[in-house]
């Protein structure tokens, strides 16, 4: 079990409560209608599946109700940190080799 | 009135007015449902001055903004759901009145809806409902993490829940009206060691 962070409830809480929504920072283009079939569903269904840092989007689901984001370690499953919508990670897998 | 509807509350197959004073052994645990109070849900931004001026002018008492605490006036008890989302629990047929107070009170981007339908709210308390609470919830009900007047939105018996600390052996919880059967079903079962009395 999980121990996880709520950025709003601003407590440790049980997996439980929460529930995963896959990954974070995923932005709706802006001009949809401008896009090829191509581009659209790659926002669509196109998803990363690191081995290692991972930025997630998941939900306090019996809790606050409200989205947020975290960094795990998709292999270790540690978290690295929580952090509400509209901000960015401090902990990114930039300097590591790809 | 004619034309009245009787209310109903979603245990209203419990019965649980006929079951008031019986208790199964030992009576570790008491029960008892609030029913028909006027559920509110309220939604605003908590960092604009006018909604919570707005707020306080209706019910007395501050908006508690911060995470996981609660209010209580002579109207209504506010419990945090969120940051900008609150449940207002106001006396029994007062609800209608209370949301005209806020719709006169508050201007701008905020939302008031009605939902006492929706849930239900039992009180649970006795010498071993700690036990109970602990084997239903995977959250620390001890006094340090949970003091009194915090409210937390967890599950209780996998079902979400929100839990209210009214004394160390005293507790509100706010259910669905779709699981309260379960629930009811659920806490029966959890104080067959301990007891429950229903009050
Ligand atoms: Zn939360």
């Amino acid at each position: 079990m999980l121990l996880i962070k709520c950025p709003y409830c601003e407590e440790q809480r049980e997996e439980e409560e929460f529930s995963p929504a896959g990954q974070a920072h995923i932005v709706r283009p802006l001009n949809p209608e401008e896009l090829s079939d191509e581009q659209w569903a790659r926002y669509l269904f196109f998803r990363k599946n690191p081995r290692g840092l991972h930025h997630e989007l998941w939900l306090h689901a019996h809790g606050c109700r409200k989205y947020f984001n975290m960094t795990r370690n998709t292999v270790t499953y540690q978290i690295m940190e929580t952090y509400k919508m509209g901000q960015q990670p401090s902990v990114t897998a930039s300097q590591e080799v790809k | 009135m004619s034309n009245s509807i009787n209310m109903e509350s979603p245990l209203h197959h419990a019965q649980l007015d006929s079951l008031v004073g019986q208790s199964s052994a030992g009576g570790g645990v008491l029960l008892h449902e609030s029913k028909y109070l006027g559920h509110l849900n309220l939604r605003g931004n908590a960092q604009d001055v006018d909604f919570l001026s707005g707020i306080k002018k209706v019910f007395g008492i501050d908006l508690p903004t911060a995470p996981c605490t609660s209010a209580t006036g002579e109207l209504a008890q506010i419990i945090w759901l969120a940051p900008d989302e609150w449940l207002v629990m106001v006396g029994s047929g007062s609800e209608y009145d209370v949301e005209l107070k806020l719709r006169a009170q508050l201007k701008g981007h905020f939302a008031v809806s009605d939902i006492s339908g929706a849930q239900t709210i039992l009180e649970l308390s006795g010498s071993h409902v700690i036990e109970l609470m602990k084997k239903s919830s995977g959250y620390d009900f001890h006094l340090e993490s949970f003091p009194i007047g915090k409210v937390v939105g967890t599950t209780f018996a996998k079902a979400g829940a929100h839990i209210l600390r009214l004394e160390e052996n005293k507790f509100q919880l706010v259910i669905r009206r779709s699981f309260s059967d379960y629930i009811w079903l659920w806490i029966q079962h959890g104080c067959k060691e301990c007891g429950l009395t229903i009050v």
